[in-house]
Order: C-alpha cells, then sequence, then structure tokens
C-alpha cells in the first residue's frame, strides 16, 4: 500500500522521506538547493495556511502551500 | 598551463568584449579578471572586501537593478557577483552573474562549508563552464565549532581543482587568497558528454556557453544561434550533477553535530505562529519607531524645517533678496500656531538699499515662532527662488525632506535583510499573500514601496510571472504610500487623531483587497509558489548595511532627482503662468462640493500630478477637521503616481498597463474619496 500523502499534510517535526516533486521550474530550484526524490528531511514548521518550512542537514527552506500540495512523501 | 579545457578561445562579436581576448601566458603576475562566485550569503563580499581593499566601484549592471562591485588586487581586476544557487537566466541575479563569469579568466569559487550540499551543485557548474577555478572553503570557524570534519584534499581531488579554507569573518586563511588565484586551474574532471553538448558549439563558442546551451540557456541560446537543451535535457545533467555531489559530500563530510545555538532557536521562534507573530509585532512596532517616529517627524521635523526652511531658504532668500524688489511677510505665531501679529516689509528695490527696513526685518524674524514668506516681483526670481523655487523649495525637498527619510528606510531595509529575518517574514506572509494571488517573496517590493514606489516597481521583478509583476506594480502605485507621503501622513494624522487613522487605514486597506482580489481573479496565467532559502539568522555587519544604503540612496537620488526638478520647474511655471489658479479653480468645485475640502487642496492635488508627496506636502499648512484628513489623505494616497515611478512603471510593464494605472489612479481615488467624504463628514 502506498500512502499518497503530500508535504502539506505533514506535522510538524515528523521525519519524511521524498516521494515525488513535480516537473517545472520549481523542481529545478529545489535541485539546485539539494532537494531530490529519496532525500529524507524534516518539517521544521508548518504555518497557518499550509507554508511549510523543511530541513535537509543544515539547510532551511520554506516552501509554499501551493507547492508542498504537489510534493508526495512518505513519513519515516 | 592555463587553456581553454578544449584548447579553444570563446569569440565574441562584441567590440568591448575583444579587448579581453588577449590572454596572458603567464598567469601569476598579469592583469586577470578575477571573479567572485557563490550562494547567496557565503561570505563574497568580505572576500571581496579583503581583495580589493579600499578602491571599490559599485555600479548597477547595465540595463538592470544588481549591483556589481569592481574592484584591484594587484594588478588583477576583482568582480564581485550577486548570490546565486546556480547560473542560467532564470531571474535577473543569474544573468549577470552569467554574463560576468563568461568573461572571467579565473573563477574564485566561494563555498560555505556548512552547506556543502547545496553550495557544492554550483562549485560543479562553475567548474563545467572549463574555466579556471579555485574553491574558498569558508565558514571553517564554524565548521571547527561544530565538530564536523571535511577532508579537504579528498574534496580537492574529487573536484579537479585547488580547495582553499577561510573563515572571512577573521580573515582566517586569507593571505592564501593570493594563491587561490595564482593555482586555478581548469578541473581535470569535466566530461564531456557529446551526447549532451553540442560539440560544434565548443568549436565556435567555447565550452562555457556551449556548456550553459546544452543546459536550457535559452537566453544565451537565442543570442548565439543554437538550439538549446530541452527541460528534460537539463534536468539530466542537473540530477546527474547533484547526485555527483552528494557522493563527494559522502566521501568529504564526517560527522554531523546539530547544536542548536541562540541564533537557530530564534530563527524556528520568527516561523513558529505563536511566537512569530509576536516578534513580528515587534518588527513592526521597531519600524514604526524608525520610520514613521523618528525619521518620518522628528529627524525630517529638524531638517526641513529648522535646517531647510528655517536656515537653507530663509538666508538663501534673504540675500537674493539684495538684488532684486521682494515683499516680505513676518507672521509671529503663539503657542497654539496661530498668527499674533502679521509685519510686511516691501523692499521695493532691494533689501541693501534700505538699511533701516532691512534692520527692522532682522530683528523681527529673529526666534523660532516665525513664518516668514518671501514674495519676488521678477519673475525669473520666483521661478528660481520662490514658494515653488528650484533653488528653494525642491532643494528643501530632495534634501532636507525626502534624503534623511529615504537614508533611514534604507538603514532598516537593510538591517532586516541581513539578519536573516526578510526572508522569514516573506515566509509568514507567504499565506496571506497568495490569497491575493502572490507569494511571500512580494512583502519586498512591498515594504521597499514605503520608501519609494518608484525603486519598488522595480523590484517587482523579483517576482516570478508577469501576472504577479503586474499585481504587485498595482498595489504599489494605488494604496502604497512612499516614505515623502508617509512623512505627511504621519504628521496629518498624529493630529488629526484615531478616528481620522481608522478611517483613512480601512478604506486604504480595503482598497488593496479589492484590487487586487479584482486583478487575482481576472489576469490570466498562475502565480509561482514560495520557494526561498532560510540563511541563519544573525547579527548584521554594520559596514554591510551602511554599504547597501548608501548604494541604494544614491540609485534613488539618481533616479528621482532630476524628476523633482523637473516636477518643480513645471509648477513654478504653472505658478508663474496663473495656470495653478486655474487648474485649482477647475478641480476646486469637485473638492469643496464632492470631497467637501477647502479649495485650497486642490493645490495639493494639482501638485500631485508632478509628484505624490508635492500633493502630500501641501495639506500641511490647511487648517482641516480629522475627518477632511483622512480623506484629503485618501485621495493623495490613492492619486496618480509621481512622474518618476509612472515612467518606470511604463518601461517595467508597457504603455497599455500604464496608462491603465494612471487614469484609473485618478478615477479611484476621487470617487473613493468622495464617496468617503459623503458618509463621514
Ligand atoms: N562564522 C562565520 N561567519 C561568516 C564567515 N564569512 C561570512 N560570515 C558571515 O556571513 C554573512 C554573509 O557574509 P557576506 O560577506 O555578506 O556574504 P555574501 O552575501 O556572500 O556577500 C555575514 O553576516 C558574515 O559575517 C565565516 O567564515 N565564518
Amino acid at each position: 500500500m502506498t500512502e499518497n500523502i503530500t508535504l502539506d499534510k505533514v506535522k510538524k517535526g515528523t521525519s519524511i522521506k521524498i516521494i515525488r516533486i513535480p516537473q517545472g521550474d520549481s523542481r529545478i530550484q529545489l535541485l539546485r538547493m539539494g532537494i531530490i526524490e529519496g532525500d529524507k528531511i524534516i518539517c521544521l514548521e508548518r504555518l497557518p495556511g499550509g507554508t511549510v518550512v523543511i530541513q535537509k542537514n543544515r539547510q532551511e527552506i520554506a516552501v509554499g502551500h501551493s507547492l508542498a500540495k504537489q510534493i508526495m512523501i512518505l513519513p519515516e | 598551463m592555463r587553456t581553454d579545457s578544449t584548447g579553444i578561445k570563446s569569440k565574441s562579436a562584441d567590440a568591448s568584449a575583444m579587448q579581453l581576448e588577449i590572454k596572458p601566458e603567464t598567469p601569476s603576475n598579469k592583469s586577470e579578471k578575477v571573479v567572485l562566485a557563490g550562494n547567496p550569503n557565503v561570505g563574497k563580499s568580505l572576500v571581496f572586501n579583503y581583495l580589493s581593499g579600499t578602491y571599490v566601484d559599485v555600479s548597477n549592471f547595465p540595463g538592470t537593478t544588481v549591483s556589481v562591485s569592481e574592484g584591484k588586487y594587484k594588478n588583477h581586476t576583482i568582480l564581485d557577483t550577486p548570490g546565486v544557487y546556480g547560473v542560467s537566466s532564470f531571474n535577473e541575479e543569474e544573468t549577470v552573474t552569467r554574463d560576468i563569469l563568461l568573461e572571467a579568466d579565473v573563477i574564485l569559487n566561494v563555498v560555505n562549508a556548512l552547506h556543502l550540499e547545496r553550495d557544492l551543485f554550483l562549485t560543479l557548474q562553475l567548474i563545467d563552464l572549463g574555466k579556471p577555478v579555485s574553491v574558498i572553503l569558508n565558514f571553517y570557524d564554524e565548521v571547527k565549532k561544530k565538530k564536523i570534519k571535511i577532508d579537504t584534499d579528498a574534496l580537492s581531488k574529487l573536484l579537479g581543482v585547488k580547495v582553499f579554507t577561510t573563515s572571512a569573518i577573521t580573515k582566517t586563511g586569507f593571505e592564501n587568497l593570493d594563491a587561490a588565484i595564482a593555482q586555478a586551474v581548469v578541473s581535470d574532471k569535466i566530461k564531456t558528454d557529446p551526447s549532451k553538448i553540442n560539440l560544434e558549439a565548443i568549436q565556435q563558442h567555447g565550452r562555457a556557453i556551449a556548456q550553459l546551451v546544452a543546459e536550457g540557456d535559452d537566453n544565451l541560446a537565442r543570442k548565439y544561434q543554437l538550439p538549446y537543451g530541452t527541460p528534460d535535457e537539463r534536468e539530466l545533467i542537473y540530477l546527474d550533477r547533484r547526485q555527483k555531489v552528494n557522493e563527494i559530500v559522502n566521501e568529504v563530510e564526517y560527522q554531523d553535530d546539530m547544536s542548536g545555538k541562540f541564533f537557530n532557536r530564534l530563527g524556528r521562534w520568527t516561523l513558529n505562529p505563536l511566537t512569530g507573530i509576536p516578534i513580528l509585532g515587534l518588527v513592526l512596532v521597531m519600524l514604526y519607531y524608525a520610520i514613521g517616529d523618528f525619521a518620518a517627524q522628528r529627524l525630517v521635523g529638524y531638517t526641513e524645517g529648522v535646517l531647510g526652511k528655517g536656515i537653507f531658504e530663509f538666508y538663501t532668500k534673504s540675500f537674493v533678496g539684495n538684488f532684486t524688489p521682494v515683499e516680505i511677510t513676518v507672521n509671529t505665531l503663539d503657542a497654539n500656531e496661530e498668527v499674533v501679529k502679521t509685519n510686511i516689509y516691501d523692499f521695493k528695490e532691494s533689501i541693501s538699499v534700505d538699511p533701516v527696513q532691512k534692520d527692522k526685518f532682522f530683528g523681527d524674524a529673529q526666534g523660532s515662532n516665525k513664518d516668514i514668506t518671501f514674495e519676488f516681483k521678477n519673475p525669473v526670481m520666483k521661478l528660481l527662488f520662490g514658494e515653488f523655487g528650484i533653488f528653494s523649495m525642491t532643494i528643501t525637498y530632495l534634501i532636507f525632506l525626502l534624503l534623511p527619510l529615504v537614508v533611514c528606510f534604507y538603514f532598516v531595509m537593510a538591517f532586516l535583510e541581513d539578519s536573516g529575518y526578510l526572508p522569514r517574514l516573506a515566509t509568514m506572509m507567504d499565506r496571506s499573500l497568495s490569497a491575493i494571488g502572490l507569494n511571500g517573496k512580494a512583502i519586498i517590493p512591498i515594504l521597499l514601496g514605503f520608501g519609494c514606489v518608484t525603486m519598488a516597481t522595480i523590484t517587482t521583478r523579483i517576482l516570478g510571472s508577469s501576472r504577479e509583476k503586474s499585481i504587485a506594480t498595482a498595489i504599489l502605485q494605488f494604496v502604497i504610500p512612499c516614505s515623502a507621503q508617509l512623512a505627511v501622513i504621519a504628521a496629518l494624522t498624529a493630529k488629526a487623531g484615531p478616528g481620522a487613522v481608522l478611517v483613512y487605514g480601512g478604506v486604504i486597506f480595503a482598497m488593496m483587497i479589492t484590487i487586487s482580489t479584482i486583478l487575482n481573479r481576472f489576469l490570466p496565467g498562475e502565480s509561482t509558489p514560495l520557494l526561498i532559502d532560510l540563511p541563519p539568522m544573525r547579527i548584521p555587519r554594520l559596514e554591510n548595511i551602511l554599504k547597501k544604503m548608501v548604494f541604494r540612496t544614491w540609485g534613488f537620488l539618481k533616479e528621482a532627482g532630476v524628476w523633482f526638478f523637473i516636477g518643480a520647474l513645471f509648477v513654478a511655471v504653472l505658478d508663474i503662468t496663473g495656470m495653478l489658479v486655474f487648474f485649482q479653480n477647475l478641480l476646486q468645485p469637485v473638492t469643496t462640493g464632492w470631497l467637501k475640502l477647502p479649495g485650497e487642496a486642490s493645490t495639493a492635488f494639482v501638485m500631485g500630478v508632478v509628484r505624490r508627496d508635492f500633493g502630500g506636502a501641501g495639506l500641511y499648512d490647511l487648517a482641516l477637521a480629522p475627518m477632511q484628513v483622512a480623506v484629503a489623505l485618501i485621495v493623495i494616497t490613492l492619486f496618480v503616481p509621481c512622474i518618476a515611478s509612472f515612467m518606470v512603471m511604463i518601461n517595467e510593464r508597457g504603455w497599455k498597463e500604464g496608462l491603465l494605472i494612471w487614469f484609473g489612479a485618478w478615477i479611484i481615488a476621487f470617487l473613493v474619496g468622495g464617496l468617503t467624504a459623503q458618509i463621514v463628514i
């Protein structure tokens, strides 16, 4: 069974694994910043309204709701 | 030996670029173009400052708002580039960085050693350009503090270029920068995959251009008329690179101790709604005190009132009066600013030929409770030194009113930027702004708009899509009062009381929601989602802040100053020819009947066409009831943008959109102002 969870639904503080990032400019930007499918990251903060802050190693990135909605993840 | 990995030099048809083609054979003591490149916030400017010493030339890159610093180190030219995560043509910073890199003889890649995974992506891309590169592994003090181990020898081997460790804040390791330049090499680890990179393009235009074009830089491809990589091909190259970075990091970095420092925690607090909202409130209060209270009122009150009008204008005008007929009115005011005594000194020929009256006048003019007006009889004198004179009013406004405001404003902005709070603010605001079709990043032009709408309109370029730019531009031009207006608004509402503030703020806020919601509904296309890196919070360096402040203030004066003089000239001519009265009379019925304001307020509106802040300033001297203040401020806020911002808007968004906003502003200002007046007055 695959749990189809998107990044915007993740609870603050949980570790997750990225399963799918949608095509487009945002994907390229994420690639450059170091985020790619298969990466293990932490959801640092989930703001009301759905903007998510993720952390990979020492890096923190804010992801808008409309993008987070399209990023598939798996809870670790 | 230092040659292109393909052995072919890049050729350019551009004449100015030709001069750069004379490449030195022995690099170490010949003059070369050394370009610093790196992600944002890696310490590049500290390295740059060290290398270039005091001879730094900060300039706008031609045709952009991106500033580029140029300096000299020994006989090399050192160029700083804007921080980027990759080189392509996604945005202005990237294209500027790309163009400078294409001209580079040596690339110094500054890397934040704490973020190898992120930073090495750019490093590999720079190496792939086939130019001599050295890596400066900065933040090494932090690496040691966090007990992270980085095997720099292995890193150097894997990258195929030299790696030098530094810690820029203490200048540790800077003695090696010289070697870094001299020992920069073209990496032997670059592989040209003919299935991805057009070999013919390499031969014709050099490795760097061929590489970037293969990575889908459409902008560059069009310039050289090359077929460029499809998004899929670009992705393959990128994935490849990403994988390589991850392998390298796995191999060279061990042990990761995530110690939570105070600033780390502060960074978290700013984003947690529970603590973030109070922090946001605190920042807003700080902004209000720094700009609304200190700068717009106390500081400007002093510089404009005392230095500008009291000293500069008074002495200029009374000096000029020695040569030309002038009638001077001296009003003595009491504590409530009421006129208690009026003396008129009519110098039929000039001040100097009438010593008796002169002494009387100067005696009378003493003291702080005086309001003195000079009425020059000669039209040319009036044009130059009169009420709206180029050498009287314009200088006072530009130097004694606007300048202090703008300086304070940019100081605070640079502080927020360098402390790392600005991207967090963008994250906090993301939700609210996405409701009106923008993303959190738009907070930057909007905040800037409170400084200068002209500058802010240019800054809308950082937004992701044309649609977002349109929405942000409309908000800026319609509802955001610039600092010059803020001064007037702050001063007038302070007198008028909370009721006026409520009405004014309420109406402007409602207009902002209405305008942006309508645009968001009906503009085609999609808005881009927020995606930004959050650098650690820290105490900003004063030097950096001051540098930004000076640079931006200078940019503002360069851009807006000339329009200011043209505007003043225009008003002065209108004044002398009687046109001012004509237009005022034309607007008067609307002003008195529909807006329920004194007839003189129409002067303020007429001048508002020239510059928004002239419009506001004209309201100072009118005796207005609190609700009249609210209405007048609503009208001038929504009113036509100043000439400078109008020109910039046309430039950015095109004639159609520019004129639509311009005429829209006329209609909406009077419509909404009038409706409010009918209800509240
Ligand atoms: N601890 C530490 N901080 C540094 C180092 N280099 C730069 N910084 C800090 O990082 C911030 C960004 O530096 P700056 O030179 O403005 O980076 P730029 O954006 O790449 O030009 C500043 O606040 C510096 O004080 C370093 O080696 N160690």
